[in-house]
This record gives structure tokens, sequence and C-alpha cells, in this order.
């Protein structure tokens, strides 16, 4: 934990220190718990992209905490607001392994969010586990997307499985699910075209993807991973609903974390969807992708 | 759209509950303003401005102008309406074309936000106004960003200059001399993203800035954004001062209420906005439509224009006689399934209808659907289309053979047809588009101001001129 804090620092700046000094501001600065530091803390929430109801629903259950353990202190009602989130947010919830059959991961998200990054940083941090990994190039759509991937593949030496442009995925999916195969690899991490949620047809192809590794890999896909922008406001909570029906997300990779923004819309999905967030993005470099840790996300919520 | 709550619809619900009363108190205005504050959050505009903005509607609403007028809520919504508008700025705004070739645009932005792709939009845009623009590839960071840039620039036949891994400075600085040599009048330089707390990264983006003096910074920003949007576009234009800013991935089921904050706090305009994944899917961007969409009014304007220039005239005009009659046949709806077909992607069609947003609230638009209809429809007679009463069982079943569908789909293409018939019924009947209810008296009355401008006389209201 400790080593995440130095390394977000370090990256930061004294920029984001801005942003953070306030919000420290709100516990210390204050003497008592009153509406006013409710209400305060309702704009840290609403402005790290909670979102309304989430918020008051929080906010909510801190009054009953309050009142029930007799909270007087307001640093003391930081910790109970942590508290609050982190439970919100869940366990840990780590990458899941196949037993015997190679492991496949589908990633998919709306463009723009950092899937090709998220997957050539993945590889990396699965190889250095000492795992042998492959990758698809499954978007064919943007320009120069494969190249992308190839590159990423090149910087830690793992083999990309790519067609021509404007090929059809699901067929670049079972290529590469017949190489994994045959190649006895343990991982394969299948690339998506970015696609917005709202396009029937584009989910539909998504569906089919998945159903090419259902019929290859029986046990499979043993993730089925959303990338989300951290960036993103409450927009995010329809994007995971609509990838869960035409893929049944299983889990989230929260990317772009080094910014100002905070992504606290994971909390709202929590609410909706529940869908658990397995990882953060926080930066650009081959290993800025960390396991995530729902005491950590609310710690920097209010860092 | 689908299963998104609206904020048109929250307010109407708001409202109701104002509605009937003959004066507002200001304890209802503060009420209202509660789901004002809320429904704006949700629609992700920005903490701070949404508290501007609620301070000015209610100092206005409990103004005499509401106790005066006889419909309180209407009046309210109308405020909201134009506060949006006035914060929005009411007019599109032009790209400042340089007297001296070439004119350079810069584009900026996080990363993923959309600046290549756009970078290669708006130079096709601009081609097709009879410029002659030429790319830069100043993204020397991501794998394989001046490649995008260079197949891009290939698609739409635009040079793209670029020095490989070359310093981003240089790049741009070399690439204003090569427009001069070649005779391109535009330069569009594409940049790396970068987080706005990168200093290094954003003194590099000062750097170019003060070798090539761009015309127009343009700032990309994912429709999507929420919150942080202002932190981003407050910094930006700190470091650079921004002239303008475009809106991607408008195409999405966001509001899009990083629009209002953007244009708060930088108080730049937004000039385009990118509505799809193909490369002419850019348009200008019209504020004023904006915060119709926002308010989930429908953006009426944008429609009539695309029905125009795709739309056959006379067939439009016979199509709005039959409707009026209310005697459309399948031929005809054969007929409007493939002109709507060629307006673009029908769920963003459907979505710039006011009300409809509402209605296909939990309707998926399926493009396969119509390719069944056609086919359906295609195995009809000339009879059957006419008369698709005469369709009985065995008919049906000839029908579904000939189309390689099943009875049921058959079945379910004549209940829409007929349901289609009752609805042209309902329109007819209604003296414009504005869905009724109480929202349009205000529209009517911003219709009417701005019937210059969208062409909409009074006589004339625009009538839906397809099955829908």
């Amino acid at each position: 934990m400790a080593g995440l804090f130095s390394k977000l620092k370090d990256k930061l700046g004294k920029t984001r220190k801005g942003f953070i000094e306030k919000v420290e501001g709100i516990f210390t600065g204050a003497g008592k718990i009153d509406e006013d530091l409710y209400e305060e803390l309702e704009e840290v929430l609403i402005q790290s992209d909670v979102g309304v109801n989430t918020t008051l629903e929080i906010i909510e259950m801190l009054r009953k905490s309050v009142k029930e353990k007799k909270i007087s202190d307001p640093v003391l009602l930081k910790d109970e607001m942590k508290e609050q989130i982190t439970l919100l947010l869940g366990e840990e919830n780590p990458l899941h392994f196949a037993e015997k059959e190679p492991t496949v991961y589908l990633i998919v998200g709306v463009n723009g969010v950092g899937k090709t990054t998220t997957i050539g940083k993945l590889a990396k941090s699965l190889q250095s586990e000492g795992k042998s990994v492959l990758l698809a190039a499954g978007d064919t759509f943007r320009a120069a997307a494969s190249e992308q991937l190839e590159i990423w593949g090149q910087r830690s030496g793992v083999g990309v499985i790519r067609q021509s442009e404007g090929a059809d995925p699901a067929a670049v999916a079972y290529d590469a699910l017949q190489a994994v195969k045959s190649r006895n690899i343990d991982v394969l991490l299948i690339d998506t075209a970015g696609r917005l949620h709202n396009k029937v047809n584009l989910m539909k192809e998504l569906s089919k993807i998945k159903k090419v590794i259902e019929r290859e890999v029986p046990s499979g896909p043993h993730e089925v991973l959303l990338v989300l922008d951290a960036t993103t406001g409450q927009n995010a909570i329809q994007q995971v609903k609509l990838f869960q029906e035409a893929v049944d997300v299983t889990g989230i990779i929260l990317t772009k974390l080094d910014g100002t923004a905070k992504g606290g819309v994971v909390l709202g999905i929590q609410r909706e969807a529940k869908v658990p967030v397995k990882l953060i993005g926080i930066g650009e470099g081959l290993d800025d992708l960390r396991p995530f840790v729902p005491q950590e996300f609310a710690d920097a919520l209010f860092a | 759209m689908a299963m998104f709550e609206g904020l048109s619809e929250k307010l109407q619900a708001t409202f109701k509950r104002l509605r009937g009363k003959g004066k507002l108190t200001e304890a209802d205005v503060t009420e209202a303003m509660r789901e004002v504050r809320v429904a704006l959050l949700e629609a992700d505009v920005n903490f701070k401005v949404v508290k501007d903005l609620v301070a000015k509607i209610k100092e206005r609403a409990v103004g005499h102008e509401v106790m005066e007028s006889l419909t309180p809520g209407q009046q309210v919504i109308k405020i909201v309406h134009e506060e949006i508008i006035n914060l929005m700025g009411a007019n599109e705004s032009k790209l400042e074309i340089s007297p001296k070739p070439p004119t350079v645009i810069m584009l900026v932005g996080l990363q993923g936000a959309g600046k290549t792709t756009h970078g290669a939009k708006l130079a096709h845009m601009l081609k097709k106004q009879g410029k002659q623009p030429v790319l830069a590839a100043c993204d020397i960071y991501r794998p394989a960003a001046i490649k995008q840039l260079q197949v891009l620039g290939e698609q739409i036949k635009v040079p793209v200059f670029s020095l490989g891994q070359d310093s981003p400075v240089k790049i741009a600085q070399e690439s204003i001399e090569f427009a001069r040599k070649n005779g391109n009048d535009t330069l569009i330089i594409d940049t790396a993203g970068r987080l706005h707390i990168n200093e290094e990264l954003m003194d590099e983006l000062t750097n170019i800035k003060e070798k090539v003096e761009p015309h127009e910074i343009l700032l990309v920003v994912d429709a999507m954004t929420g919150q942080d949007a202002v932190n981003v576009a407050e910094a930006f234009n700190q470091q650079l001062g921004l002239n303008g800013v475009i809106l991607s991935k408008l195409d999405g089921d966001t509001r899009g209420g990083a629009a209002l904050s953007v244009k708060a706090v930088t108080g730049c305009p937004i000039k385009f906005a990118g509505v799809g994944e193909k490369i002419d899917a850019l348009e200008v961007f019209h504020p004023d439509r904006m915060a119709s969409r926002i308010l989930g009014m429908g953006d009426v304007l944008t429609l009539i224009e695309k029905a125009q220039q795709n739309f056959d005239e006379k067939k439009a005009k016979e199509m709005e006689e039959k409707i009026r009659k209310q005697e459309i046949s399948l031929e005809d709806f054969l007929d409007q399934i493939k002109q709507l077909r060629n307006m673009g992607p029908l769920s963003s069609v459907l979505e710039m209808i006011p009300g409809m947003g509402k209605q296909l609230k939990d309707v998926q638009i399926d493009e396969n659907e119509f390719n069944k209809a056609e086919a359906i429809i295609q195995s009809m007679t000339p009879e059957e289309r006419k008369k698709p009463l005469v369709i009985k069982d065995s008919r049906k079943k000839r029908i579904a053979r000939g189309s390689g569908t099943t009875i049921q789909d058959v079945g379910k293409l004549l209940k829409q047809y007929e349901q289609t018939k009752k609805m042209m019924k309902q329109l007819s009947g209604m003296p414009g588009m504005g869905g009724g209810g109480a929202s349009s008296a205000p529209k009517g009355s911003k219709k009417g101001k701005k019937g210059k401008k969208g062409g909409q006389g009074k006589k004339s209201p625009f009538k839906l001129p397809f099955p829908f």
C-alpha cells in the first residue's frame, strides 16, 4: 500500500496535491460534526463522480453509524466514511485462472479507455509471474490497432496473433485459440475494438467472439474484463450494464487513475451492477497496472 | 438510451407537481431546484457549474416573471432551458481562417479522447469544403500512433507529415514548411495524449505553440467525461489558451453534461462534435441543440437537416400527403425503411426526435430487423402490399418461406405496420412534432423565435416523413 502511494506521489507532483489538500482541510479544519460537514463530504463524493444517489446513500449510512457509535470527532468520521466505502467496494478480487485448459481473457470497452495499453501491461505482469502469454489482435477496425498491440508484444517479448485490417475479429480469436492450444500457452489475452455500448450490432459482434471462445475452450473465457476510464462520469454505469448484457463482464479494470479523476463511479457500479474492480491503471509504464485494493481506493478518495 | 432516465423526464416529473398552481412560492422553486440540481449532476455537469446555474435559475424563477405567468411550471422549464443555452452560447462558431496560409490547427487532450481520429475527421471535412489540408504526426509516444494517422490519411487522401520519433516541436515546426512548399492551406497538428498534471508534457505543448503559433488550439474532450472535465479543461486552457473544443463520442448515450462544464470554465466554444466511428461522422457543433439534448428535448433541427440532405423531396411530399390521409401501404413502408436507412444509423436518427427518447426507452434498435422487414415485404405480391388485410395464414406461410423468415416474423411485421398506421393517425392530429404535453409550450415559443433560422414556419411544422 505504501508503495502505491509513494508511486502516485512521484507521478503526480504539485497539482494533484492541490486537490488533495482541499479535501484534507474538511476533516481537520472542522471542529465538530454538523450539517456543514456532511454537506462538504457530499461535495467531495459528488466531485469524485460517485453519483448523487450513491452519495446520498453513503451519507445516510454515515449518519446512522455516527449515531450508533456516538462519534463526535470529525477525524474519526473520516475513518468511518472510508470504512463504509471499503465495505461497499467488497473484497479484493484477483484474476481467475483456468485449472487445466489455457486461460482466456476477453478485454472489452468503449473507445479510448486504454484496452490495448492495458493488455500490454497485463501481458508483462503475467509473464513476470512465470506464465507464457499470447495476444490476439481483435481490434481489426481502428487504423493501426494491430500494430500498436504488436509493439506492446515486442516490448515484453510476447507473441501476437493478427490478421489484416477489417478481418472478422471472431476469426482472429479462433486463430489465437488454436495457437494457444497447440503451443501450450498459459494465458491468451484477446483485444477487441473499442465500441460504444449503445451500438447493438457491435455488441453482437462481441457476443460472437465470446461464443467462439466457449466453443474452443469450454471453461473459458475465464475473465471478461471491461476496461473503464476513470475520468468517465455516470455513463460508466450504463456501460457496465450493457457490456454485461452482451458478454457477462466478470471484472473491471479502472484506468487512468494517475490523473485528477478519482473514478468514484465504481461505487455507483457496485450498487447497481455488482461487477468487481480487479485492476487499476496508474500510468503508461509497463508495470503501472496494479491489483485493486478497496481500502486503498477509499483512502485515495479522501487522501 | 435504453434504461437511461433522461434529464427532461426527471424535470417533467418535478414540474408536474408545480403545474396547475397559479403562483410559485419560494418553497416551490426551492423544491424544484433540488431536482434540477440532481438531474444536472446525474448528467455529469460539474458540481460547481451546477451550483452557479441553479442559483441563477432560482433567482429568475422566484422573480415576478414566474408570478405573472399563467403556467408557472412551464415557465420554469423555459428558464432552465434558456439558462443552459445562455451558458452554452447560442450560435455555432467557425474555425479561424488565417489570411496567410497555412491556417494552423493544433489538437490537444487527454489520452483516448480521440485526437488522432478527429484530426483525420477534421481534415476530411475541410477537404470536402475545398481546402487542402495536411496532417502532422506529433504523437511520438503512443505505439503506432503515427501509423494510425498515416492509415487514416491514406483513406481520406490527405498527406501526413511525419519525422518518425523525432522531437514533436521539430516535427510541428517543419510541418509548416512542408505545408507551405506543397501549397496546403490548412495544417492540422496531432499531438500525444497527456495528463493535464504532467508538467513536462504540458511544457512540450507550450513549446510547440510558441514555435508554430497556431490559429486554433482545440481541446478534444470525451463527451462521457465526468466531474473531472473542469480540471482538465482549466489546466489545458491555462497552459495554452484554448480557442475551442471538439466534443468526441457524442454518439453514445451520455447526456454530455461535460459540454456545459467545459464551456463554463474555459469560455471556449465547442466547435465540432464527433458522432460516429466513420471518418465523416463529424458535425459542426450547435450549442442550442446541445442544450436540448441535455434536457432530453430532442434535436429536431439536426434531424431536419439530415432529412433534407437525404430525402427525396418529391417522395417526402407524397408521403406527407399519405400520412395526412392515413393511407400508407406496405410498399410505402418499404420505401421509408430504405430512405430512413440512408440517413445513417437508426439509433442516432431516432434519438433526435423529441419525445422519442422517452417512447423508445426500452426499445433496442436492431438494424437486422430492418433487413428482415425488407425481405418480408419483398416476398409479398403487389396486392398484398397494398392491402395487407388479405394476408391470412396460408399467405403468411408462403411469405415466410419466400423471405427466409418465420410466420411469427411476418405476423410481427404486420402488427408493426398496423401500429405505425395508428401512430400516424396521432401524429397527423398534432399541431407539431412537439409530442404534446407540458413541455410543448416553452418549445413552441422557442420555435417561434428561431423560426427564421430553422426554416420552421408556423404553418408547416415538421412532419415525420417515415413510419415511426
